[in-house]
């Protein structure tokens, strides 16, 4: 009989043993993963104060690591907050560690993806990640040196640091190698960049790839949009873990003040009214219920009909303007329109769907529509034909707004939300829920109706410009051939003919 | 048949043709100059303006009329294209060159003059006939089919490097392609005291083998089908300048009969033009009748053959007696015979006994 162990592991080993998920699936993905994943953390590091975000990344080539991967040394750099430095080796160098439980509007959703990144890197190379970082003002400049003991899920401190900061500088910056395949990832890492330039048109993003190539994506605006408030769970939304988290925290011993605050929306009458709803005591003590009551209390929770549905004021979208300018700034269009729909919720959570239109400039033309899916400001570059957005692009009947496939027509889909429906952890494409999917075709349909005004516009001066164009090229011919066959000299004057066929071209339009 | 003094007859159209051309151009310049948009005005060719004229007995067009106007942007290009159309026509005939309307389509891209396609430019060259009343062949534009004419008539060229050389049609056992260099040509002298037309190749080789041109004093013409304009001219041209009759063989099915019907009175198509037209000549078989009366041997009337026959029997141009009563057999019998039918009775049978019957019953 073999013999069967059981023991117990680390959220590190967890995730070592199970880096597909974070979508670390193979060296070319990972090293797009890692630029992805710490990219977001200092756009939120910025966006947390309203700083313009500057971020730079460079990438470079440290050595050979088989025939396809080499170890690359990845650096990047932001002006964000900060991490405090009793901090430092935790948000680092522990996984599971972070600032993200809070519900609000984020681009990471388990404060994982950059230790996953640096998990990775201590993997493949088995070097220490530094991370260099002062919350700025008068406070010092931390250096540090960690790997993590993956088995205990811990920041191995290697070295620490202390410089003044005689600039006050602000920011954090990460630095440590991984191995992956840059060759292979680089269409994406530079979709990637374009992307998220579009959707952060207040960012000056910065990447150096390993052959020094230099790109650049400057900002346009530095308008931010509000930073996102935090907000308590909505109980439409919450599920069994959350409340079993939230009774081991919570200081309140009786059942109506632990409604009353830790849920969103939930007032001293309507806790008292769930409570009777749900026939559980006012009184009764959180830490009392069993588990039975836990799962009982969830599903009463999402029966009840007289919650208010949850306040947008948690999320933070772009706003017509910022998605304007960004989409302006990268496709460089002939002409675009962006419409911004009212918060809805979907189980709770509250979203805002944005969408845009771009036909002509710099838009290609491939014999299909671009389509730019986001999610709270970050480019989903995978999976494209699972997401909601294209099923929901794919069934409108797009010969109604005059669009056909072969236009060069960009379309922009932006998902904002406290908690984004992602079908996967790697953040790849966003699950068809009913209330998005109709949201999401809402927007459409509003853009469409813009476009089609736009093209048949468009189609009349093109109509007008041909209709002049046909006169200017006939009628000096008419000229020509009549001159030489009556055996004139002189040619007519048939510029006084095109200005009367161009004075009546112009007055219909 | 003497010698005819009618040497200015070719030249003198020429000179029309150009003139009349050049009217043209002037008009639309005069136009442009005094600020106008130029516009042309041309008899409508539609079929409702197509009407059976008993006097000319050819169709004829009407009274209604079609404006062509620069101002308007559809008329413009087809406008443009006729001007060219014009102009490329006026250098063919100055500079005595020949063209074909394949050759015209080509020709117009040399001018950034775009055609869509074939049947657009051959649309252009109708307008241009419809407006000035003259064919294309007047334009120098011929048609690529050709067909052959055989017999004692001596012609003189008119085309260039072959001015003033003379030839007897006699001279080449195949016949003489009835090209843009014959169709130019004067007729000198012929000792022919009729025509035969003729519609298939093998048959025309037959006559000529058998010295029909000799036996019966004919000049001989392959229409090759239906006979093209220049051929249609070309025996208009013998019938009133030789005042020879003309006499017309074909095969004896719907098809035959509107070869020949054609040669006398012409096609709707044509229904702008003068002068393709022989309203005197006759068709002298192979008529129904003679299925019957030589016994030919036939194949059965096929159901295109029988509509084609009751549209003839409607057709003004068909209204003559001996018409009508051979499309009745037509449709009596049902059956129909190729020329090559009397065959079965030897290969002389059709010059010695069927041709002299038939010339002398349709004289």
């Amino acid at each position: 009989m073999a013999q069967v162990t059981f023991e117990e592991i680390s959220a590190s080993d967890f995730f070592y043993r199970n880096r597909d998920i974070a979508g670390f699936t193979n060296p070319s993905r990972a090293i797009f993963a890692a630029i992805r994943e710490l990219v977001e953390n200092s756009l939120d590091a910025a966006e947390g104060l309203k700083i313009p975000p500057d971020i730079y990344v460079r990438l470079s080539q440290e050595g050979e690591a088989s025939k396809e991967t080499h170890v690359y040394r990845l650096r990047v750099e932001d002006n964000g907050i900060g991490v405090p430095p009793r901090h430092i080796p935790s948000a680092f160098g522990q996984v599971l560690f972070g600032s993200k439980y809070k519900l609000k509007q984020q681009r990471g959703t388990f404060g994982l993806g950059g230790k996953m990144a640096i998990l990775y890197g201590q993997i493949t190379t088995h070097q220490p990640a530094t991370i260099i970082s002062s919350t700025g003002g008068m406070s010092k400049i931390y250096i540090y040196k960690l790997m993590i003991d993956i088995q205990r899920n811990r920041p191995i401190i290697l070295d620490r640091k202390v410089v003044i900061n005689k600039e006050h500088w602000q920011g954090t910056v990460v630095e440590f190698c991984l191995e992956g395949d840059y060759l292979r990832a680089m269409p994406k890492i530079l979709e990637y960049f374009k992307q998220t330039a579009m959707v952060n048109p207040y960012a000056n993003l910065t990447f150096v790839d390993p052959k020094g190539r230099l790109y650049r994506f400057s900002r346009v605006t530095r308008d931010m949009p509000d930073p996102p408030k935090e907000t308590l769970p909505h109980p439409y939304g919450v599920d069994v873990e959350l409340l079993q988290r939230l009774i081991q925290v919570t200081p309140y011993n009786n059942m109506l003040d632990f409604l009353k605050n830790h849920f969103h929306r939930v007032g001293e009458i309507t806790a008292r009214k769930f409570l009777e709803f749900a026939n559980i005591s006012p009184s009764k003590k959180p830490n009392k219920l069993s588990h039975q009551e836990i799962v009982r209390l969830m599903q009463m929770l999402k029966k009840f009909k007289e919650f208010l549905p949850p306040d947008a004021g948690c999320l933070s979208p772009l706003g017509e303007e910022l998605l304007k300018a960004g989409i302006v700034k990268e496709l460089n269009p002939d002409f675009v329109v962006v419409h911004q729909r009212k918060p809805s919720t979907y189980a709770g959570h509250p979203f805002i769907i944005e969408v845009g239109i771009a036909y002509g400039g710099e838009v290609p033309r491939k014999g299909s529509f671009v389509i730019y899916r986001f999610a709270n400001r970050i480019p989903l570059l995978y999976d494209e034909a699972s997401d909601v957005s294209v099923k929901v692009i794919n069934s409108m009947n797009w010969r109604r707004y005059k669009v056909t496939p072969d236009m060069p027509i960009a379309i922009v889909v932006h998902v904002c939300s406290t908690k984004v429906p992602y079908k996967t952890v790697g953040k790849e494409f966003i699950a068809d829920r009913p209330e998005v999917r109709r949201e999401i075709a809402n927007g459409l349909r509003e853009v469409a109706r813009q476009i089609r005004r736009f093209l048949t516009k468009r189609e009349h001066v093109d109509r007008e410009r041909k209709r002049l164009g046909v006169f200017s090229k006939y009628l000096p011919k008419i000229a020509q051939f009549s001159t030489r066959l009556a055996g004139m000299d002189k040619s007519p004057d048939v510029e006084k003919l095109l200005r009367s066929v161009k004075k009546f071209g112009t007055e219909g339009t | 048949m003497g010698r005819k003094e009618r040497k200015t007859s070719v030249i003198e159209k020429k000179k029309e043709v150009t003139v009349s051309l050049e009217n043209l151009g002037l008009k639309i310049y005069e136009q442009m100059d005094k600020g106008y948009f130029p516009s042309i005005e041309m008899p409508s060719r539609s079929t409702e303006n197509i009407y059976y004229d008993p006097n000319f007995r050819q169709f004829i067009l009407g009274d209604r009329k079609v404006r062509r106007t620069a101002r308007n942007i559809r008329h413009i290009k087809p406008f443009t294209q006729l001007v060219w159309a014009a102009f490329f026509s006026h250098e063919l005939t100055t500079q005595r060159k020949t063209s074909t309307l394949r050759d015209v389509y080509y020709s117009a891209q040399a001018y950034e003059m775009t055609f869509k396609d074939q049947q657009e430019s051959n649309n252009i060259i109708t307008d241009l006939e419809t407006i000035l009343g003259f064919s294309r062949e007047d334009f120098n534009i011929f048609p690529e089919e050709r067909s052959a004419v055989f017999g004692d008539l001596t012609i003189e060229y008119t085309v260039p490097g072959y001015e003033g050389k003379t030839l007897n049609l006699t001279s080449h056992p195949d016949g003489v392609l009835i090209g843009p260099a014959l169709t130019s040509s004067e007729f000198i002298e012929t000792t022919a005291d009729k025509v035969i037309a003729i519609e298939k190749g093998g048959l025309f080789t037959r006559f000529i083998e058998e010295s029909v041109h000799k036996k019966f004093n004919a000049i001989l013409v392959l229409t090759a089908g239906q006979a093209p304009r220049a051929t249609r001219h070309f025996i208009r041209r013998l019938n009133k300048e030789l005042n020879l009759p003309v006499y017309i063989f074909t095969d004896g099915d719907p098809w035959g009969m509107h070869i020949a019907m054609v040669i006398i009175s012409g096609s709707a198509n044509a229904a702008h033009l003068r002068e393709l037209t022989t309203p005197d000549a006759k068709w002298s078989g192979v008529w129904a009748t003679d299925i019957v009366n030589y016994k030919l041997p036939t194949d059965p009337l096929d159901e295109v053959d029988v509509k084609r026959l009751y549209e003839l029997q409607r057709d003004p141009r068909y209204k003559d007696p001996l018409w009508q009563r051979e499309i009745k057999t037509f449709l009596k019998i049902k059956r129909k015979a190729e020329q090559e039918a009397f065959s079965r009775y030897g290969l002389t049978y059709i010059v010695d006994e069927y041709l002299p019957a038939k010339l002398k019953e349709t004289k």
